[in-house]
Order: C-alpha cells, then structure tokens, then sequence
C-alpha cells in the first residue's frame, strides 16, 4: 500500500502516494483562478441563503491558554443559539476546544446537533512524543470528542520524511477509532503549492477524513488560493479513488464575506455535494459576529453596530 | 514662452485618514458660478458611508482619550494650515458660488479659519462651563461632566461652501467626537481641500471622514446606520431631514439642526459652547465626601 512512500528523500519528493498521482500545481493559474472566483458577488435571497449555510458549516473555535470551563460554556450556548434575540438563525456545525475542556463542551452540548472538535496530538506544533500524541487523540475521544483536529508533522514532512509523516497519520486515524480525524497541514509553514498539494495527498491517503488549512497560530493561514489548492486536491483524490475527503478552512476568515468567497470556491471546485457541513467547515472565532452583523443588515437594511453583537 | 498643460486635482472623498475614489467608481459634474464646469467630483454611495462611520468608530475611543489640551493644539493646527492655504480656500469659494466677491471670499475665508481658532480655545474649557459641581444633600462630591457622543453624521449645508461646514464640524471634534460628513452636493469642492488641510494637521486618520454625492442617496444610510450616535442635519431640507430623523428615533440618535440665528454663518451666533454641548452627553458621578 505504501510502496512509493519508502523512498526517503530530502531533494526528490515522489510524485505520487501509495499509487495516487500528485499533479504539478500551475502556482500563476492558482492565483489568478483563486482571485476570480473571489470577484464572485453574492447579492439578496442568495447571499441570505449563504451566510446561513456558512452558519451552519461553522467550527466555533477557542483555542486559548485562558480557556475556562465557563468560556467553553458560554461559547456552547452561542453554538445553539448564535444570535440570542432570533433563534431562526440555525446552530453551529461543532464547538473546537483543547482536549481538558472536551467533558465541558459534550455537557453543555447534550441534546443538540452542535459536534464537539478537539484538538489533539501535540498541538499546534505536532512534535509530542508520538505515544502522548496518540494517547491524548484517544483521551479526547473517550472524553467523547465526535472530531479530533491533528497536526501534520511538519517537521517530518518538510525534511523528506514522508513515511513518517504518513505513519504518524495512519496510527492517528486508528487512535481515533469512530471519531472523524482532521489533518491540518499549516500550509502557512509548507512553503509552495506543490507541497500543500503533496502534503494534501499524504493526509488523505493516509486517512484523514478532513484537511484542514491551519492552526491559527501562526501568521499565514487560508488564503483563498490555498483554499483552492487543497479542493483541487481534493477532487483528485475523489476521481482517483471515489473517496470524498472534506475540507476545512481556519485561521484569519473574519469576514462574512471572506466566507462566502470560500463557499464559492469549493462549490465551483468540488460541486455542490460539498457544500454540506459534512464535507466542509469553516473554523473560526470572531466570523460568526460579522455574518451576524450582514444577517441583520439583511433583515432590516440598517447598517448594524459591532458592539450590539457579542464581544467573543 | 512655453504654454504649460494644466494640472487639474483629483477630488476625492476622505475616508479614515485616505483619500479615496467611491466604492462605486461613479463621479459627478461640479458646477460653479457662471455654470462653469469645475471639477468632477466622487458620487459616493452607501457602502462608502458605512466604510467612513466604521473608520470613524474606531478611532473615536482614541481622539477621545486624547488631553483635551492636545485637542485643542490640533485643532489650532487646522487652523494653521488653512492660513498657509488661504489663497486656494478663497479661490475655490469665488469660482463655486453664484455672484460671489473676491472680499466676501477673502472674509468667508477668513471667518472659517478664525473659527478653528475659537474651538481650539474651547477645548480645555468647555467641561469647565458646561459641567460642575452639584450641590447635593447627603455627604457628597456630585459632579457633572460632558462626554462626547461619539460618531456623529453632519449633513453639511450646500451653500457657502466653506464657512458653514466648519461652523458645524469644528463644534462637533472638540470634545472628542469623530465625525461622518456629507459635504455640499453643490459646491463639495472646498470640502475636500478642507479634508487635505485635516491631512496634514495631525488629525488622526478617521476622525474627520468626507464623503461627496447627492443627497437623497447618502442621507437614508448614514442616518439609518446604528453605529452613528448623533446627527446633524443642518443641510438637509425638510422633507429630507423629517424623514433621516424618523429613521433615527428607531435607534435612538440624537437629532441636531442649525437655528435660524446659527445659520447666520457670518456672525458670532453661529458659534457656540452650548453647540459643543448638543454633540456631548453629561455624566454625572456621585462620590462619597466623608465627614
């Protein structure tokens, strides 16, 4: 299955993973591809319908040291409910918390559709020891965590070492055991397309059910032509082997505009099968006030004040 | 002798600190005295009146956190500025307005300027006057002092070009409101020279944002928005500012025009502490005294 990985090479990276091909990324054609589609506009009754499906695919994320088990509590009702004064405003797709508060969130979430996510393995950096990695992915999903977010060993992956890298992944999946995995490369540490594509790749082959832009933590994180690289990817990996792997975007999408720009590029890429919130997530924290902001801006023409909606 | 080309200016708007073309893209003829053709000036829409009130939220904490005395060296500054520029000032209110003299110019002019100067000696002493000590029954300090509001939209009135947009605005930044103005649709070409003397007076960018179009466009979003706190509706005509002042009740802003005896631009009653005092709220603190 793994043939192709064995070959450990700083300089000559393989061109395919475990027999599935990784086609050259055109980075100009990416770009320019990327910014067309983000000249979309979106106006009325659709763009209605896609900030609520935004809503809908959104990871609420708090991924601080100053997490407490209150914050964790506040941000499940905000799950529920986004907008407490309209509950015609449909719930989040999953709460993302670090792996300790993941009892909190699955209390606070009983009885609802809202997933709990945690992060897991070492993250942000990924550079635990491979039994702790592994031992708090299944922490977490006994702690009952329905998704678990794993980093790339970048590290690993950025020196040749691929079937590391690969392994690492493959023992992530089987820690996880029902639970969905999510593989986040950081594409902002990857360097070019063609490694986010490679990177992509191996995180697929290797059984992530989500790839995931980044963590965040870092300064780079999506960006539109990023977000178009890893659906191509994506796409590649369905024709290849009729296997749907979906994607999830985090990091700097703070705009509801940003976000629909995002929705535009995986429907024209991937198709409308996509557009679910079981195939696509939009992982962010202060998002959901803007979309919020241009929901009501909507409803009654009013431009809105940012301080009326919540300060999170 | 060489014939040189001209070099006309670009008007733009004046949005957080930039000098920016309208969202829209779309421009209007400028016409002047004579039905000459001035300039082609920015048409904005609503979407650049929702991007100036953003700019002027968030650098309101900001210009309000400045020492009132900074404020006041500030507004001096304007003040400087335009002198350095009276002769452009005076050139571009002659060339606007219908039957209009080089002296009257020279004095509308010269009145706007001095009227910077007026404010940015209020700026230190208008919480003197508008607020206080309250004398109380119990063993108490009550105090009272003027805030600013916040975000104001000033509707400037279209003619004179010049004098009555300070009149209205300078009123408003003093205190440590930042402002959203609707120049003239007529004569917006003195406005945004204004704006350039704001640019180079060490007004933070945001505090002051121009924004130049037609009226019956800009007004419905500006006053309709519920970030602006307070309007001032000076330049709007009645049907116009009945219906921006409907719209403003649903979110509580406070409404503001000129009186008949303010809009004698020229004279000293249209300035005015007590029109600090309408862009202001008053907080009052109780404090106990002890024996």
């Amino acid at each position: 299955m793994t043939d192709l990985l064995a070959v450990e090479t700083p300089t000559g990276p393989a061109d395919a993973v475990a027999g599935v091909r990784i086609t050259p990324v055109d980075a100009v054609g990416l770009e320019q591809r990327a910014a067309s589609l983000c000249t979309r506009s979106i106006k009325t009754s659709s763009k209605a319908a896609a900030l609520d499906l935004a809503i809908r695919m959104m990871d609420l994320t708090t991924l601080e040291g100053a997490d407490t088990p209150e914050r964790v509590q506040a941000l499940c009702a905000r799950a529920r409910h986004p907008d407490a004064a309209d509950w015609s405003v449909p719930p989040v797709a999953a709460v993302c918390v670090y792996p300790e508060l993941v009892p909190v969130a699955v209390e606070a979430l009983a009885d609802s559709s809202v997933a709990v996510a945690s992060v897991a393995g070492g993250f942000p950096a990924g550079l635990a020891p491979l039994d702790a990695r592994l031992a708090e992915i299944a922490w977490a999903v006994a702690a009952g965590a329905d998704e678990v977010d794993i980093v790339l060993n970048r590290s690993a992956f950025l020196s040749g070492r691929y079937q590391k890298a690969y392994d690492e992944i493959a023992a992530a999946k089987q820690a996880c055991g029902s639970a969905h995995l999510k593989v986040i490369l950081e594409t902002g540490e990857l360097g070019s397309y063609d490694q986010i594509r490679r990177a992509s790749m191996l995180a697929m082959v290797a059984g992530a059910d989500f790839i995931k832009t980044s963590t965040g933590k870092i300064g780079t994180s999506a960006t539109p032509p990023t977000a178009l690289c890893m659906a191509e990817a994506i796409r590649d990996m369905a024709e290849q082997t009729g296997r749907a792997v979906g994607l999830k975007l985090a990091g700097g999408i703070r705009t509801a505009k940003q976000a629909w720009h995002y929705l535009v590029i995986v429907g024209e890429t991937l198709g409308s099968g996509w557009l679910t919130p079981e195939r696509f997530r939009l992982g962010a924290s202060s998002l959901l006030n803007d979309v919020l902001m241009q929901r009501a801006k909507l409803g009654d023409g009013r431009y809105q004040r940012r301080e009326d909606f919540s300060v999170d | 002798m060489s014939s040189r080309l001209s070099v006309n200016k670009t008007y733009k708007q004046f949005v957080g600190g930039a000098f920016e073309r309208s969202e829209s893209g779309r421009s209007y003829p400028v016409v002047g005295a004579g039905e000459q053709l001035l300039a082609h000036a920015v048409q904005g829409s609503r979407k650049d009146v929702r991007d100036a009130v953003a700019a002027a939220r968030s650098a309101q904490s900001g210009w309000a956190g400045r020492t009132a005395y900074n404020r006041g060296q500030i507004l001096y500054r304007v003040a400087e500025v335009m002198e350095s520029r009276r002769d452009e000032f005076c050139a571009e209110v002659l060339r606007a307005t219908e039957g209009c003299s080089e002296e009257a110019a020279a004095t509308e002019t010269a009145t706007a300027i001095d009227r910077w100067v007026w404010y940015a000696g209020w700026a230190d002493k208008f919480p003197t006057v508008l607020g206080g000590a309250n004398p109380v029954a119990g063993p108490y300090f009550n105090l009272s002092v003027p805030e600013p509001t916040g975000v104001v939209g000033i509707v400037a009135p279209d003619e004179p070009p010049l004098l009555p947009l300070v009149s209205r605005l300078a009123p408003v930044i003093v205190s440590g409101n930042t402002a959203v103005v609707l120049a003239s649709e007529r004569c917006p070409l003195a406005a945004v020279t204004l704006a350039e003397t704001l640019a180079l007076s060490d007004v933070p960018a945001g505090v002051v944002n121009i924004i130049t179009g037609h009226r019956d466009e800009l007004v419905p979003p500006l006053a309709g928005h519920v970030s602006v706190d307070s309007l001032d509706l000076t330049g709007c005509n009645s049907e116009q500012g009945g219906a921006a002042a409907r719209q403003a009740a649903a979110t509580i802003t406070r409404v503001v025009s000129a009186s008949a005896a303010e809009r004698q631009w020229a004279d000293e009653a249209a300035q005015s502490p007590y029109l600090i005092d309408a862009f202001c709220e008053t907080k009052t603190v109780w404090h106990p005294k002890g024996r």
